[in-house]
């Protein structure tokens, strides 16, 4: 397939969903269509996908997470653009497809190119859309937890600062330590349960300290785990979001359902 | 005490058990953290300076045997006696030899984490020297009868009453105050007598310079060089990838050092240890000896490991290292904790042993990104997983689950079916929006609630909404 160039937009983007987003919040998925949209972008949302291969990666199993990168290379080459609403799932597909194929020449170029255009969702926005916010309103105070990879792997970190700061009615809380991690680690906050626990419920109380209504972040795993802390501990007054949905419009309706 | 990494999950319950750990913890690692952010703010392009000192210990441990031999010769040149230790068992075997020599049996150590791995204390205690740390803090767990916890601050799991109720215990002449300056002055006390009455003096080296043969330590105590001094006999041991070629590379590692380790600019005592005395010099020991030690080093070099024979030992991924911030240095059961440490324990003590902590690790990359050195530490750690993967330590229920994911998840349709099914199971189980439990979910549900789903899938919403929108592939 010949990349299409009869749009003036930035070409046409492969929208990867992420098993977080499609099976526990697929709002964030039609958040990310329609800032895409928005954006002058050709969005098309491949059905062959399925998971990034970290839960593979990450335990070592370099062989099985390589036949999981096969796939999403043949899927998704083709595009400009690959977006993906989490920085862990994108530095996956960025970074470290890469070291997979590594001596393994046909498929390191292959992955190389991938690479080279994938990119995370709020970055994507604001450094090759330059899309900003327009007539968005929000009237509520937020604070930014900014993960891990998004952060170190992605360079995600003033991007969405900015895209939030474009929302009218919405202010800032600023978190100490917002560059710390949450405890997630995907795995490893099951394999260590204990660890992570004692982590998230320190990033909690920073949560809480900044008194904000909204907990905003850009990826599902660490937002779900910071989330699942308040609630187990009874802080329900803290929403946790991913920042695609307060950018789409979408946050008021879920935060007048709360309050109703 | 002394633990294992085989039992990592015994220490990490352990640890988390014990408040007043984390409170010893966090204020060493929080004040560590903020001096290097200032001591960082106010360099000149620190990632200049760490990308110019990971050049400077790649080119060494690129022409490890060019500079280990022009050491030896210079050294050689100045009077120091050379020696090589393949293992931990060899390197202390020489040390005793070297002591047993001598006529006395007062032994005086300045910090060394070398020491540590290769088990020289209790060597030396087994050979019924009298040993003494003079590290302030080594002094502290000598007292204790503890094992460094950090790699800098080996006692940072003691707090100051802790202190106050060893130094009366032990000291001889004791202080009523419990204040720092006054315990200081009682530690100064208790060990003054012991530097001028050694009969050797055993340091570490910070590093060794290939062009003069000289050997750096640097301290912030001055306990260095009141060991090596007085003393007949000063023994260094040193691993091999501790060499620099010349001084001009042994500056740009120290200022790495200094900042990343402490947030200072530069060691109060900074020294330069150029073989023994000579005709006309006032001091200095009669005998000086270098025991260099390989103890897996070059074994790291053939197996991928070789960025991590870049650390310089400061401390800083230990400090940044949320994992080691609630379970400090003992829970890794090795004598390097943290990133670095799990990073080097499977390494020197094997990785059946140490598997599990490779994986004590969120990935995160903030080790990485303060490593001075720019150690790739999460990319190691993620090697010794897929080593273990393939030697198959790794247990089998792992093996299986991670099978069975693969086995899905190149099957995209195959695993979205099962992923709506599993929304649809799962909803069974939600409350008000949560889930606080349901079957498998333990590692999760025990310690958080569990967002209930949307009613389906994305991908299934998605697919019944595209009337309208172009066809997509497959």
């Amino acid at each position: 397939m010949a990349p299409s160039s009869e749009k003036q937009g930035p070409g046409r983007v492969g929208l990867f969903v992420t098993c977080l987003v499609n099976t526990m919040r697929p709002r964030v998925g039609f958040a990310a269509l329609r800032l895409l949209e928005q954006s002058g972008c050709d969005v098309e949302v491949p059905q062959m996908q399925s998971c990034c291969g970290q839960p593979a990666f990450n335990s070592g199993d370099d062989e099985g997470t390589r036949k999981i990168a096969r796939r999403i290379i043949e899927v998704f080459e083709d595009f400009d653009y690959v977006v993906v609403p989490s920085g862990s799932c994108g530095g996956m597909i960025k970074t470290h497809f890469v070291e997979l194929f590594d001596g393994r020449p046909e498929w390191f170029d292959r992955a190389q190119k991938l690479a080279a255009k994938t990119y995370e969702l709020l970055s994507f926005l604001v450094d090759v859309c330059a899309w900003k916010p327009e007539g968005v309103r929000l009237d509520a105070t937020y604070t930014y937890h900014d993960s891990c990879s998004g952060l170190r792997e992605m360079g995600v970190y003033e991007q969405p600062r900015k895209l939030l700061a474009a929302v009218e009615g919405l202010t800032l809380n600023p978190m100490v330590r917002s560059t710390e991690c949450c405890g997630f680690g995907g795995t490893f906050c099951v394999k260590y349960s204990d660890i992570s626990n004692a982590i998230v419920g320190e990033k909690a109380d920073d949560v809480l300290a900044t008194k904000a209504r909204l907990l905003l972040g850009g990826d599902m795993g660490c937002l779900m785990n910071m989330a699942g802390k308040l609630n187990r501990d009874n802080h329900t007054r803290v929403t946790a979001m991913h920042t695609a949905e307060v950018l789409a419009g979408m946050a008021e309706d879920v935060l007048k359902s709360q309050d109703a | 005490m002394q633990t294992h990494p085989e039992k990592f999950q015994e220490n990490v319950a352990r640890a988390l058990a014990n408040p007043q750990l984390k409170i010893a913890i966090r204020r060493t690692t929080d004040r560590a953290e903020s001096k290097r952010a200032e001591a960082i703010r106010n360099f000149p392009n620190f990632d200049h300076a760490r990308t110019q000192g990971k050049r400077i210990k790649d080119h060494v441990i690129e022409n490890l045997g060019y500079y280990l031999t022009e050491f030896e010769r210079n050294a050689t040149a100045n009077g120091a006696v050379v020696h090589w230790a393949s293992d931990a068992k060899q390197a202390c075997s020489i040390v005793i030899d070297i002591c047993s020599r001598q006529q006395g049996r007062r032994v005086t150590r300045a910090k060394s984490m070398l020491g540590e791995e290769i088990g020289l204390a209790d060597a030396l205690d087994d050979a019924e020297f009298d040993r003494v740390e003079t590290d302030l803090a080594e002094h502290i767990i000598q007292l204790a009868g503890d094992p460094p916890s950090h790699i800098v601050w080996p006692s940072m799991h003691r707090t100051r009453e802790d202190v106050v109720r060893l130094f009366r215990k032990h000291h001889q002449n004791p202080t009523d105050s419990e204040e720092i300056t006054e315990l200081v002055d009682s530690a100064r006390r208790e060990l003054r007598s012991k530097f001028l009455t050694a009969d050797i003096g055993i340091t570490g080296a910070n590093f060794l310079l290939a062009d003069s043969g000289s050997v750096c330590t640097v301290t912030n105590e001055g306990n260095a060089e009141l060991t090596t001094t007085p003393p007949d006999v000063h023994i260094v041991t040193a691993g091999i990838e501790k060499l620099v070629p010349s001084m001009a590379h042994a500056m740009p590692l120290l200022r790495l050092l200094v900042r990343s380790a402490t947030g200072g600019e530069i060691t109060q005592y900074t020294t330069f240890h150029a073989g023994p005395k000579r005709q006309n010099d006032l001091d200095g020991p009669g005998e000086f000896h270098i025991v260099l030690v390989d103890n897996g080093r070059t074994r790291m070099l053939s197996q991928g490991m070789s960025e991590m024979l870049r650390c310089i030992r400061c401390g800083a991924c230990l400090n940044h290292c949320v994992v080691y911030k609630h379970i400090g240095g003992h829970a890794y059961g090795g004598v390097y904790p943290g990133p670095m440490g799990s990073v080097l324990t499977p390494n020197l003590d094997g990785l059946e042993r140490a598997r599990k902590l490779a994986h004590a690790c969120t990935l995160n990359g903030r080790c990485q990104e303060v490593c001075p050195v720019q150690i790739p530490l999460p990319k190691l750690l993620r090697a010794l997983r897929a080593s273990s993967w393939e030697k198959k330590y790794e247990p089998p229920v792992n093996r299986f689950a991670v099978a069975g994911f693969v086995m899905l998840a190149k099957r995209p349709r195959l695993f979205q079916l099962l992923a709506s099914v599993g929304v649809l199971g799962m909803r069974m189980f939600g409350r008000s929006g949560w889930i606080s439990s349901m079957p498998l979910s333990g590692g999760w549900t025990a310690n958080r609630d569990l967002p209930a789903p949307e009613k389906s899938t994305f991908l299934g919403q998605y697919k019944k909404l595209r009337v309208g929108r172009r066809p997509y592939q497959n």
